[in-house]
């Protein structure tokens, strides 16, 4: 016993002691440091490995390189120093985001952190960015609360939304489209019993009862559910020409097929996470169109389309349509603020919340924390998942409604 | 109504079948804890979804390679590493305890390759989904060949088991292992061979689901435990049980999702097993090979 | 009180002592991983405690741990911190005893699957529960609960496990279960009551589990079932109390500490291959040490000691 926790000491003190000598090693140094350390912490691993591995991490490998290839990451001299990434694996496990961090912010003692993947690990990780002084540009991370948390975590920076504003987006398109005619003002709806599914449809049924829209079926289903064939007949049978699931990749993808074999055509069909997806416009192709979703792009954003190109010949996959885009701009953003402001967080962090910046979005500026220039809705139209809503926004497309019925292959 | 959802029900519950088979027949004759089992089904999956995107072959014809393919490969893992485990396991509660932390191993092994092979995505393809019409109900195509096939392996196992001087080695070893050698029976011969058909149906499930479901390299631990719970409300070492409860299965999540609730579809199946273990725990239809 | 006795009690002191201080000398991070580490400690203790003697694999874990959790999470903000913990800890023993007196005669992988089983149910009730009753899922837990606090809780609360283990396989009933990991039936006849003592374990070493879930919970500040209920936690916990040795009172320790150092270094160093290596070293530790590091040892050290007598002799 005693022999066993003394190694523990041992072990402890010799990690504590390279803290201390690569700490004193680096002030030492400091005049001529040689590179810029940037840590994240992502699933690779674990049940949240595929959202992560195709929103966030591809972006991250992508930056990394587009900095190395520049030469480095530019500082306000002029002058350019490369990139040095420490990588953990989180497996899935909160808990072992809270140490990863930790371990980026006390041992690594890294410049700067990239957020995790998920709105939870984004709360998980949100009081160590906070209590280290790293800003957090939390991009995968769906929250009404976000005004709440940039007062809680001055440096927090949250650039997705929240449910209600795509909840919003979408009852004001559906009332639109009732007002005109073209819907019946009757909706069916699931979502998932996770996270993202109760946000989205508890911030749904308000927006959709202040819209004037009778929701007459309305259930959640567990996650992991392979099978949509009893909740797509009930809302076949329901009378609304609606069909709205606030649903997560693979029961998207699920859904898709299903409504295909039930031969299930709604006048509007809006589905969740997964829509944008690449892969979904691949095994859909024609059918895909006229489908709704969160997200989209502006089609005639070259920059944009610049990027989606470069993301697929680097990193082997096309990006999705929601938040790759947004990821890859957050990183932009920290790169110029580090250009304009230097390795000191708590000048970048400042002026990420008060500059504007020149991304693969376009000029891009934060308000109190948030990135709020966002396509709430999109849809598939020719290809290409593009917004179309706030609909007053510029390059937003014109919504196409009703959409075609199922194709055959 | 009620048509559409017992035979939805039913389509459902052919594909739990089909997943559970395996497993049963390496549980239950094997005596094989196999917790990469699930990862022999994504296995699978990948080399339909590989074969079909990149060199534009169907998964029926995968089907072909995916049997054979995973009958050498559940040889080989049982030649390997299970072999000589169950040479120095004392008793059967000590074999139980090796044989579960070493899959647990391998599924991590097996996960890994996968990930470094075909990184984290969601994988999906789609193949067959069309419409077939039965009693006025359209049944996805797909799904309706998982349950074909579970039925027709199921029956030609069940077959082989009961009517072959092979079938009758192997479900002794499944019902005595001990006593088995007494009447000349290769007790590690018949279990290799048990757990290598297993591994067989595997591939099989693998290739079909995966032209309907969506999967990720880390997903099989989710199938296995489908399979389990399925295994032991059929009886382990139960074809026909593993059939009849698979159906049953997916009967009840169906008739759940209709009529009461589609959140509690999974509780009800948690519970429903939760059940049928307290008040039998050998299964809905007992334990060993009939 | 033997000397040996006494001289056990004041080591056991020192060590907990000196780990209470370690908070005033380490890293932020080395306490982090301070906290991970006896998490699992606490854990691996509270599985052996019931599945050491009784030989019962059980799978449940992370019910009890996400139980805590949660319950931390649900009443953050109604109830004063110590309050808090003792409400997890009911919950708990509440849910150990029903499950218990349900499930304690199942046998074998039986119950290996039923315990697992459970888990899911409780995360897809408790998922239920929220999307349909509270309409939210996901809780906040805002408690001004520092690093070093959890990790003076979670040291406490593992001595206190360690100490009740030492106890019991010290006492009269420590034999009991020795008889009952060997023959049930010898057992009962010779007039243990096997029942009661099995579920008395089980209820204690869940309550364990459950306040290590509920004094973790705080440093998440977000809460979901997936989050509470991650199946993994079930898992490492066994492989940790199986790779010490779970009829040994050392055991849990001897195999959590080295494993979760080992995780984290490869977390660190392969993030890529990490699945892949972890996976050969389980299959390395079944071959090479299938009745745990502390057997191994022992009988490493037996093997040598009669080879080093005679030589003795000889010289």
């Amino acid at each position: 016993m005693i022999s066993m926790k003394r190694r523990v000491l041992l072990r402890t003190g010799a990690v504590a002691a390279v803290t201390v000598a690569t700490g004193f090693g680096r002030a030492a140094w400091a005049e001529e440091r040689k590179s810029i350390r940037i840590g994240y912490a992502i699933s690779k691993t674990g049940p949240n490995a595929g959202g992560a591995g195709i929103t966030t991490l591809p972006n991250y490998l992508l930056w990394a390189k587009d900095v190395q290839d520049a030469g480095g990451l530019e500082l306000p001299d002029g002058s350019r120093l490369p990139l040095e990434i420490v990588e953990y694996d989180d497996r899935s496990s909160a808990e072992e985001v809270v140490r990863a961090i930790e371990r980026l912010a006390n041992e690594d003692k890294v410049d700067f952190i990239l957020a995790p993947w998920g709105t939870g690990f984004n709360l998980a990780a949100a009081p160590l960015f906070d209590r280290y002084g790293y800003p957090q540009l939390a991009v995968s991370a769906v929250t009404d609360k976000a005004p709440d948390f940039v007062k809680r975590w001055k440096k927090s920076f949250w650039m997705l939304g929240g449910g209600h504003d795509y909840a919003k987006a979408l009852a004001a398109i559906m009332a639109d489209a009732g007002k005109a005619g073209t819907l019946n003002g009757k909706v069916a709806m699931v979502s998932v019993a996770d996270g993202f599914g109760i946000d989205l449809v508890s911030a749904a049924r308000p927006a959709f009862e202040e819209a004037g829209i009778e929701v007459v079926y309305d259930k959640t289903y567990p996650v992991g559910t392979s099978d949509f064939t009893p909740m797509i007949n009930e809302a076949k049978a329901s009378g609304a020409d609606s069909f709205v699931a606030f649903s997560y990749p693979p029961d998207t993808f699920a859904i898709t097929q299903q409504a295909q074999v039930a031969d299930f055509n709604p006048k509007l069909l809006y589905l969740g996470v997964g829509t944008g997806f690449p892969v979904y416009a691949k095994n859909n192709s024609e059918n895909a169109t006229g489908i709704l979703s969160l997200g989209g792009i502006d089609p005639a954003n070259a920059a944009n389309a610049d990027y989606r190109k470069r993301h697929e010949a680097v990193t082997g996959i096309a990006p999705d349509y929601w938040g790759s885009v947004i990821t890859y701009a957050s990183l932009q953003m920290l790169q110029e603020a580090i250009r304009r402001k230097g390795l000191d967080r708590e000048a970048v962090a400042a002026e990420i919340a008060s500059g504007s910046f020149e991304t693969v979005l376009g000029e891009t500026k934060l308000e109190d924390n948030q990135l709020r220039k966002l396509w709430w809705t999109g849809q598939w139209q020719n290809g290409q998942f593009v917004g179309i809503a706030p609909g007053d926004r510029a390059g937003a497309s014109q919504l196409v409604l009703p959409r075609q019925s199922w194709k055959k292959a | 109504m009620l048509v559409t959802a017992v035979l939805s029900g039913l389509v459902l519950g052919g594909t739990y079948a089909l997943l559970a088979m395996g497993l049963t027949l390496q549980y239950g004759i094997a005596r094989i804890m196999n917790l990469a089992y699930g990862e022999l089904i994504i296995v699978a999956a990948f080399l339909s979804y590989a074969l079909f995107t990149y060199a534009g072959i169907s998964p029926v014809w995968a089907l072909l390679i995916a049997l054979p393919g995973g009958f050498v490969l559940g040889y080989a893992i049982y030649g390997l590493l299970m072999a000589p485990l169950v040479r120095r396991a004392r008793n059967a509660a000590s074999l139980e305890i090796d044989s579960i932390l070493t899959t647990f191993g391998l599924l991590f092994v097996i996960q890994g390759l996968l990930l470094v092979t075909f990184g984290a995505n969601f994988t999906s393809y789609s193949y067959l989904n069309d419409a077939v019409q039965i009693f006025g109900t359209r049944l996805a195509a797909n799904r309706l060949l998982a349950l074909v096939l579970a039925v027709v392996l199921g029956a030609a196992i069940y077959l082989v088991l009961t009517r072959t001087l092979w079938g009758t080695a192997l479900r002794a070893v499944a019902v005595a292992p001990g006593s088995a050698p007494l009447v000349g029976i290769d007790v590690e011969r018949a279990a290799r061979m048990a757990f290598a058909l297993g591994g067989a149906l595997a591939a099989a499930g693998g290739v079909v689901i995966s032209m309907y479901q969506t999967f990720t390299a880390t997903s099989g631990v989710v199938f296995t435990m489908k399979a389990l719970i399925i295994v032991i409300m059929g009886g382990v070492g139960n074809i026909l049980g593993a059939l009849s409860a698979g159906l049953l299965l997916g009967l009840a999540e169906t008739m759940v999702a209709t009529y009461v609730d589609p959140g509690l579809t999974l509780a009800t199946t948690y519970g429903l097993f939760l059940a049928v273990l307290l008040w039998r725990p050998t299964g809905l239809f007992g334990r060993a090979v009939r | 009180m033997t000397p040996r006795f006494l001289l056990e009690i004041s080591a056991f002191i020192a060590v907990i002592a000196a780990l209470a201080l370690l908070p005033l000398f380490a890293s932020p991070y080395g306490i982090t991983l301070m906290i991970g580490m006896l998490g699992y400690v606490a854990l691996a203790i509270g599985w052996a405690l019931f599945s050491g003697p009784t030989r019962y694999v059980s799978l449940a874990t992370v019910a009890f741990f996400g139980i805590g959790a949660y319950t931390c999470a649900v009443f953050s903000e109604v109830l004063a911190y110590p309050l808090l913990l003792l409400v997890a800890g009911l919950i708990g023993l509440g849910v150990a005893l029903v499950v218990g007196l349900a499930t304690l005669r199942l046998a074998g992988v039986y119950f290996v699957i039923f315990t697992f089983g459970l888990a899911e149910l409780i995360r897809q009730l408790v998922t239920w529960y929220e999307v349909n009753i509270t309409g939210t899922l996901g809780r906040y837990i805002f408690l001004p609960v520092t690093p070093e606090g959890i990790y003076w809780q979670l040291l406490a609360l593992t001595a206190a496990a360690f100490a009740m283990s030492w106890a019991i396989s010290r006492s009269r009933l420590g034999l009991a279960l020795k008889v009952i990991g060997e023959d049930e039936v010898v057992a009962s006849h010779s007039g243990i009551d096997i029942a009661r003592v099995k579920l008395g374990l089980f209820a204690l070493s869940a309550v364990i589990m459950t306040l290590v879930g509920a004094i973790q919970a705080p440093r998440w500040t977000y809460v979901e079932p997936s989050i509470a209920f991650n199946p993994t936690v079930s898992f490492l916990t066994l492989i940790m109390a199986l790779l010490g040795g779970a009829n040994r009172l050392m055991g849990p320790i001897l195999g959590a500490v080295p494993l979760f150092l080992l995780f984290e270094w490869l977390s660190a160093n392969f993030p890529n291959h990490y699945s892949i290596i972890l996976g050969l070293i389980f299959i390395t530790i079944v071959f090479v040490l299938p009745n745990g590091v502390l057997d191994f040892i022992e009988k490493g050290w037996a093997r040598r000691l009669p080879v080093a007598k005679p030589a003795e002799v000889h010289k």
